[in-house]
C-alpha cells in the first residue's frame, strides 16, 4: 500500500527525518511512537504532501504509484486521509458543509455525525470553538466521510474524555475495516479481504485498546529504529524509556 | 426651511471631512427623457440589486429612475411608500424629521441635495405594524454622466418593525455618473428597522452616500451592506445616535474591490442611551482595488457594550485594504472591544482542505465563500437569500 524507500525530510531548511524506510502492507496497521519534536508528525504531513515538507532524498510509492511530487490533493483523491492535532478554523464554512464536500455529496452529513454524537457541531465553523476532543471527533467525522484507503492519524486519542474514547477507539477500527463485530463469514476470511491501512501517532497508547496494531516503530532523533510488535513496544518505552527501547531494539 | 437653504448655499463647496473631493460641475442633471416608466428599465439590473420589478414578494415599492419616479405602490395598511415630495406636501409635520439626524452642512453632497427639488423616498410603518414582506427601493440611473441626488426619510413608529431592501443600481449600457443619497432613519421606541442595501455600480460611477439614524428606547437598526461590484468611488460613513437607553443598532458589510474601485466605508455608532449595544462588522476583499474600512465607537453611557471587527482578505499581488477601528470610552461604566485582521488566505487553510481532496482553486473559493458568509443576527430569511445570491452572483468575478 504504501512504501517509504530512504526518505529524507526538510521543513525549513532543516532536516527532520533521517532516511526513513518502512512499508505499509494492506490491511495492516502501523503504530508511530517516540517523544515530542522528533519527526513524528512531520512524516504523516510528508506522507500526505504538505507544502513545506521537503523530500531531500528517498521516494514514497502509494498503491504502486510514485507520488513523491504529487500535490496534496491528488494524495487525497487517491485514497490517503488524515486526521490533525490542531487544524485551522475556518471562518463561515460549516462543518456540514465541508464534511458533505468530502463525501463528495454521496453520503449525509447528519447519518455521519449521529455516529459520533456530533451532530450538534455541524452547523458551526469548521473548528472553531471546539475542545480537543471535540476537534478530534470532527477530524473522524471528515475522514468517515472520505472514507480513505491509507489513515493517517496525529494523536487521535489526545484530549478525548473517558466517556468518548470507546466511541473515538470505535469509529477508528471502523474507519481501518478492524471493528470486531459478527461477519457473515469466518473471521479469517475478513481478515485476509482487509484492504485499508493505518499509520497511527499515540503517545498514550490507548487507541491500542480499541485498534488492534500489527506493527509498531519508534522515531527518536528523527530515525526510525524499529518494526515489531506495537505492544512490546509500548511496554518497553513505558519500563525503560525511549533510548532503552530503541537500544534494544536495533 | 427657509434657514435651511441659507446654511446649504453657504456650505456648497464645504469639502467632506473624508473622501476624495468630487467635482460637482462635471456631472449633469438634466436628462433627455422626463418622464420614467418601469417598462423602460432593463429587469436584469433590477434583480441583480434583489429589487423584483413584479412587486411580488414585497410590501412596497420605490422605484426612481435617474430624477423621475417610475414606479411606487405599497399593498399593506398601515405601511407607507411615496415619493418624498408627496409626503412634504402632505404632511406639515415631516418638517420636524428634515435633516434631524444629520445636518445639512455638513458638506458639499448634502448641502448640493438641499438645494435640489426634493427627491427620493419616504417610508413609515405605522405604530404596533410590521411590514409582512420587504419594501423594496431603487434608485436608477439610466443617463451617461448623471447626476442623481436624493433626500430619503424612513420612519419605523412605536413598535413598528419594518424590512427594507434598496437596491442602487445603474442601466449596463451607463459608464460615468454621481449618487448623491441623504438618508434619514427614525426609530421610535421599541421599534425596529433592518434596512439592506446591495449596490451594484459601474467602473466610473462615484457615490457619496450621507445617512443620519436616530434610535430610541429599545429600538433596533440593523444595516447590511454589501457592494461586491466594481466602482470609482465610494466614500459612506452613516452615523447612528442611540439615545434611548438599551438601543442597539448593528452595522454590517460584505464589499469585494475589484481593480479600479475605491471604497472608503464604514459607520459611527454614539451610544448615549444606558444599556445601548452596538456592532459594526466588516468583511472585505480586495481583488486589486481599495477598501477603507472604517469604524468608530463612542461610548457615552453606563453599561453600554460595543464591537468592532474588521477582516480583511488581499486576494491579488496588488489590492489595498486599510482598517481604521476607533473606540472611545468617555466612561467607566463601557465595554469596548474590536478586532481587526487583514492579510491573504491562510496557507494552512488552503491545504488543509485540499487534504480533503479539494483542488487549490476550489479551496480558495470555498474559504473565500464562508469568509464572505457573515451572520447577521435578526436577519429576515428572504433578506439573507438576497445577500447570498448576490454573492454567489460575484463569485465569477472573483476567481
Amino acid at each position: 500500500m504504501l512504501i517509504l524507500d530512504g526518505v529524507s525530510v526538510e521543513v525549513a531548511g532543516k532536516e527532520i527525518l533521517h532516511d526513513i524506510s518502512m512499508e505499509v502492507e494492506p490491511g495492516k496497521t502501523h503504530v508511530l511512537f517516540g517523544p515530542n519534536g522528533t519527526g513524528k508528525t512531520t512524516l504523516l504531513m510528508t506522507i500526505m504532501g504538505f507544502s513545506g515538507y521537503k523530500v531531500t532524498k528517498g521516494k514514497i510509492f502509494y498503491k504502486g504509484e510514485d507520488i513523491t511530487k504529487l500535490p496534496l490533493y491528488e494524495r487525497a483523491r487517491m485514497g490517503i486521509g488524515m486526521s490533525f492535532q490542531r487544524p485551522p478554523t475556518i471562518r463561515g464554512l460549516k462543518t456540514r458543509q465541508l464534511v458533505a464536500l468530502c463525501a463528495k455529496m454521496k453520503k449525509d452529513p447528519e447519518e455521519l455525525a449521529r455516529r459520533l454524537n456530533f451532530t450538534e457541531f455541524l452547523d458551526r465553523d469548521v473548528n472553531s470553538n471546539l475542545s480537543g476532543g471535540e476537534i478530534k471527533k470532527s477530524e473522524l467525522l471528515q475522514l468517515m466521510a472520505q472514507n480513505p484507503d491509507l489513515v493517517l492519524l496525529d494523536e487521535p486519542e489526545s484530549g478525548v474524555d473517558l466517556e468518548n474514547i470507546a466511541l473515538v477507539g470505535e469509529v477508528i477500527a471502523e474507519l481501518l475495516d478492524k471493528a470486531i463485530k459478527h461477519f457473515d463469514e469466518p473471521m479469517i476470511e475478513h481478515k485476509k479481504k482487509r484492504k485499508k491501512s493505518g499509520i497511527i501517532i499515540t503517545h498514550t497508547g490507548f487507541i491500542m485498546r480499541y485498534v488492534k496494531a500489527d506493527v509498531g516503530h519508534v522515531i527518536l532523533n528523527g530515525r526510525l529504529s524499529c518494526a515489531s510488535n506495537p505492544e512490546e513496544i509500548f511496554a518497553c518505552v513505558g519500563k525503560f524509556g525511549y533510548e532503552e527501547c530503541v537500544r534494544c531494539m536495533i | 426651511m427657509h434657514d435651511l437653504k441659507e446654511r446649504a448655499k453657504k456650505a456648497l463647496k464645504k469639502k467632506a471631512a473624508i473622501g476624495r473631493d468630487i467635482d460637482l460641475s462635471k456631472y449633469k442633471l438634466e436628462t433627455s427623457h422626463e418622464k420614467a416608466s418601469l417598462a423602460q428599465i432593463s429587469e436584469t439590473d433590477l434583480l441583480s440589486a434583489g429589487i423584483i420589478p413584479s412587486g411580488k414578494g414585497r410590501s412596497g415599492s420605490y422605484i426612481q429612475e435617474d430624477h423621475s419616479v417610475a414606479h411606487c405602490n405599497i399593498t399593506q395598511q398601515g405601511v407607507e411608500v411615496s415619493t418624498i415630495a408627496d409626503a412634504l406636501a402632505k404632511y406639515d409635520w415631516l418638517k420636524d424629521y428634515w435633516w434631524k439626524a444629520l445636518e445639512v452642512d455638513t458638506d458639499k453632497y448634502t448641502a448640493f441635495t438641499e438645494l435640489q427639488p426634493p427627491q427620493g423616498y419616504f417610508m413609515r410603518v405605522e405604530a404596533g405594524k410590521k411590514t409582512d414582506f420587504p419594501l423594496q427601493a431603487c434608485l436608477y440611473m439610466e443617463e451617461e454622466g448623471v447626476l442623481q441626488a436624493v433626500h430619503n426619510i424612513v420612519i419605523a413608529e412605536e413598535g413598528a418593525e419594518m424590512n427594507i431592501i434598496t437596491g442602487c443600481t445603474t442601466a449596463s449600457s451607463l459608464q460615468s455618473g454621481l449618487h448623491l443619497g441623504v438618508s434619514e432613519f427614525y426609530v421610535k421606541k421599541g421599534a425596529k428597522i433592518t434596512f439592506t442595501m446591495i449596490h451594484n455600480w459601474k467602473e466610473d460611477v462615484v457615490v457619496r452616500p450621507r445617512t443620519g439614524i436616530i434610535v430610541e428606547e429599545g429600538g433596533v437598526f440593523i444595516s447590511n451592506y454589501v457592494s461586491l461590484k466594481q466602482v470609482k468611488d465610494l466614500q459612506t460613513f452613516p452615523t447612528a445616535y442611540l439615545n434611548g437607553d438599551n438601543a442597539i443598532a448593528r452595522f454590517s458589510s460584505i464589499l469585494v474591490a475589484p481593480e479600479g474601485s475605491y471604497l472608503d466605508t464604514g459607520a459611527r455608532v454614539y451610544l448615549k442611551g444606558r444599556g445601548s449595544r452596538s456592532e459594526i462588522i466588516s468583511r472585505t476583499i480586495s481583488s486589486g482595488g481599495t477598501i477603507i474600512a472604517r469604524g468608530h465607537l463612542i461610548g457615552d453611557a453606563e453599561d453600554i457594550k460595543a464591537h468592532l471587527e474588521c477582516q480583511g482578505l488581499i486576494l491579488t499581488e496588488r489590492g489595498i485594504i486599510h482598517a481604521i477601528p476607533e473606540l472611545e470610552g468617555r466612561l467607566s461604566g463601557v465595554d469596548m472591544s474590536h478586532e481587526a485582521a487583514v492579510g491573504k488566505i491562510a496557507q494552512e487553510e488552503i491545504e488543509y482542505l485540499m487534504a480533503r481532496g479539494l483542488s487549490e482553486e476550489e479551496a480558495t473559493a470555498t474559504i473565500v465563500r464562508g469568509f464572505l458568509n457573515v451572520e447577521i443576527e435578526g436577519l429576515p430569511p428572504e433578506l439573507k437569500r438576497e445577500i447570498d445570491r448576490a454573492i454567489a452572483e460575484s463569485e465569477n468575478d472573483l476567481f
